[in-house]
């Protein structure tokens, strides 16, 4: 009996089974799973073969990247010569050069303090936050402007490139939060006027158009004044950028104050709290927290969106590319030149959506501890 | 006055319905003095600088030319004419680039989920790559360095020989109505209106009986099919204008301005972008558990897909998609940046330039941009309340 059940000779060894890692394995699960994603997948190859290697080309292959004048382009592929000449004016604008070391140092602080600020490992971050929201500014301003302990007043008509989009992207920042929350705390009051003017105005801002804005504030706002007051005009469009994306705030700010449990507020008003107090202390901290990444998402729409400063006639970042595609020396580079605007703008976008990104996954962790 | 709840009297100041009358009618001081303060100023520089305020100017004579009218229009014209003008393209280009961006948007959005990977990633890239360029850059790269770089009227690119692109523009065929064509647009609203009463009739039945009509079969013959056989029966009233090259320049044909095409382009695949993470995050925000519901009941997958997950889906995308167009209505007046002849750049440009009458005519613009935006919320505030979830 027993000898039928069992063998007497070896079973020959069996070959390994196939392997479920390695490229081929993952070529098959990933993009050839069944005949119509096969397919896809190879008219998605070709489609991308046909439009990036062009493109490559173009932009880094056949590319000429020495040299400080047209003779130096080839012709073949993209001249980041262009570039390369302008490139003093597109970070600094007309900024007079012997002053042009104090853009820098500005560009090192604001580095820092962001890097202070969004870095969580850094400790201090109370401290990080007074200096950026006070001390920041006055060092900007008086750097900036000069005019004051010896330094060379630069106008403000001077300002312009990398320097001016930063300028007007930081200020909208700082000055646009808050009046985010004073909106956002005044559309949930139970006040019945200052609800209707916060509603009013933040519906008002929402509704219209940006460029409108920005064209009430260059011709408008001067009406609105007495006529000895002179109203600069980056001035004049930072009121309007402040004030249009203030209730784009309003309205993300207001999403955390709703996400916060009422018993978070109950709570404050049977410890005696104050109104202040309770908002300060207790349900700010927390919608702020809750929100941070649809502030970011805010910046960020602010931040593309000062390129818009072009049309009242500021040359930011994108305004200085264009005036120098208008020169006759450099006509017929146009591709050049917004494509690397664009990518300037979209390393900044880039960057602070991938941080909201990170926050968000940061924040939903903490919930659970 | 009010009591502590110990009972004592509590000073006036401290009431908080008192504080609350105080502090608004401190706010409604400060608004009117604001308000005030704007009015004595603004008269007083308008007087300064010899502006009259009012809307007479609408009625005059307006003397430029508009190189897209969609209205009738000369220089003879009045401003009022060039704000409608100006108007009806911003409505154009908004339209067209609202079809173009869902259409872009949606597909881009469910290539995300797709199991593809390569489709997957690439469809990433797009939204990524899209999404964080300022339109404005956006829409002159189109114009300067795309449109802008297109061979001359001569060496068109021609598809098919019919439609013809080159750096004037885009030239398309021009449908000339002959008599008789006027019975198939009746036809076609008369389609619509029998598949809407036969929607409501089928959908009675159903719950009646519990059979169930063809519905999309019999709706596509009303709305597709009926126009179709009056457009024959008619004698096919319609002829085509098909633009020719001759000399310079084309004949025939209706020219699409560059300033549109390229506006219309960069709107689409921007806000396009946005599009399809709203259509990703609605479709990923119905529960698995809907989907295996609806298959432990054994319905079929196109069922489970038009009755369960899309209707739950479109809840969340709707309002989004909503914010989206009318981001897109606004963002169609950074045309003026290229020279489309939209609402700003016709109306807050120019006509503001000739006439100088700045309070009126921004006034008049925000008006336009804040009416549609209200129109927009109130419609979706009613496709809220009734695609709310019912709780019960």
């Amino acid at each position: 009996m027993a000898g039928e059940s069992m063998r007497d000779v070896m079973i020959e060894a069996r070959r390994p089974p196939n392997a479920h890692r390695g490229v081929v394995k993952w070529l098959q699960r990933n993009l050839f799973n069944g005949p119509l994603n096969s397919v896809v997948s190879v008219i998605t190859i070709s489609v991308l073969l046909w439009a990036l290697w062009p493109l490559v080309q173009w932009a880094l292959i056949q590319a000429d990247w020495l040299g400080d004048s047209r003779q130096a382009c080839s012709g073949e592929g993209a001249c980041w010569v262009f570039i390369s000449a302008r490139f003093e004016s597109i970070i600094y604008g007309f900024y007079p050069e012997a002053a042009r070391w104090r853009v820098d140092i500005v560009f090192a602080l604001m580095a820092g303090l962001l890097a202070w600020l969004a870095i969580p490992r850094i400790p201090g971050k109370r401290w990080a936050a007074i200096i950026a929201v006070i001390g920041f500014p006055v060092a900007a301003y008086v750097l900036l402007l000069g005019g004051h302990f010896g330094l060379m007043h630069v106008s403000t008509r001077n300002w312009g490139g990398l320097m001016l989009t930063l300028t007007v992207a930081t200020i909208g920042i700082v000055g646009s939060l808050p009046i985010g929350i004073v909106l956002a705390l005044g559309r949930r009051s139970n006040m019945p006027l200052v609800r209707a003017v916060s509603v009013v105005f933040i519906e008002f801002w929402r509704g219209v158009p940006l460029i409108t804005v920005l064209f009430m504030a260059s011709v408008m706002l001067p009406l609105f004044v007495p006529t000895e007051v002179e109203f600069d005009k980056l001035l004049r469009a930072l009121v309007g950028i402040m004030l249009f994306w203030s209730a784009y705030m309003a309205e993300v700010i207001r999403g955390g104050l709703q996400a916060i449990p009422s018993g978070q507020d109950e709570a404050g008003k049977a410890l005696g709290l104050g109104y202040w107090h309770r908002m300060g202390l207790i349900v700010l901290p927390q919608a702020l927290k809750l929100v941070i990444p649809g502030i970011v998402n805010t910046f960020i729409a602010l931040f593309k969106d000062t390129s818009l400063v072009l049309i009242i006639g500021l040359f930011d970042l994108l305004a200085i590319i264009r005036a120098g595609l208008t020169d006759s020396d450099w006509l017929g580079f146009a591709t050049e030149g917004y494509v690397f605007a664009a990518l300037v703008f979209w390393v900044f976008c880039f960057s602070m959506s991938r941080y909201s990104q990170y926050i968000e996954k940061r924040l939903q962790t903490g919930h659970t501890d | 006055m009010s009591r502590s709840p110990s009972g004592d009297r509590v000073a006036l100041w401290r009431n908080p319905t008192f504080r609350a009358y105080v502090l608004q009618g401190v706010l409604l001081a400060a608004l009117a003095a604001l308000i005030g303060f704007i009015v004595v100023n603004t008269m007083a520089n308008l007087e300064a600088r010899g502006i009259s305020t009012g809307f007479g100017f609408l009625d005059e004579r307006a003397g430029f030319s508009i190189p897209q009218t969609l209205i009738e229009y000369s220089g003879d014209s009045t401003y009022g004419r060039t704000f409608f003008v100006g108007l009806l393209n911003t409505l154009l280009v908004s339209a067209l680039g609202i079809v173009m961006a869902t259409i872009i948007g949606f597909a881009v959005g469910i290539a995300r989920l797709s199991s593809n990977w390569l489709l997957a990633r690439l469809a990433t890239a797009y939204v990524e790559i899209f999404r964080n360029i300022p339109l404005l850059v956006q829409i002159l790269f189109w114009y300067f360095a795309v449109l802008q770089a297109l061979p001359s009227p001569r060496q068109s690119l021609s598809l098919l020989e019919i439609v013809f692109i080159n750096v004037r523009g885009l030239v398309i065929p021009d449908p000339q109505p002959l008599s008789g064509f006027a019975a198939t647009p009746w036809a076609l609203l008369v389609g619509i209106v029998a598949a809407i009463a036969l929607g409501i009739c089928a959908k009675r039945r159903q719950v009646r009986t519990g059979k169930a009509l063809p519905i999309y079969w019999l709706g596509a013959g009303l709305i597709i099919g009926m126009p179709l056989l009056v457009f024959l029966l008619t004698g096919a009233p319609l002829e085509w204008s098909i633009p020719e090259l001759t000399g310079f320049n084309f004949s025939g044909g209706v020219r699409v301005l560059p300033e549109l095409v390229a506006l219309w382009l960069a709107l689409s695949i921007y806000t396009a972008s946005f599009i399809a993470e709203i259509v990703r995050s609605g479709i990923q925000s119905v529960p698995g558990g809907q989907v295996e519901a609806a298959n432990a009941l054994s319905l079929p997958g196109g069922i489970t897909l038009r009755k369960v997950v899309i209707p739950q889906a479109m809840r969340v995308i709707v309002p989004q998609l909503t914010s989206q167009y009318l981001n897109l209505i606004k963002n169609s007046s950074l045309a003026t940046a290229i020279g489309y002849p939209d609402l700003v750049a016709v109306f807050s440009g120019t006509t503001l330039n000739q006439t100088g009458q700045a309070i009126e005519i921004v006034a008049m613009t925000m008006a336009v941009y804040l009416v549609i935006s209200l129109v927009v919320s109130a419609l979706m505030n009613v496709y809220n309340a009734r695609t709310l979830l019912k709780e019960r």
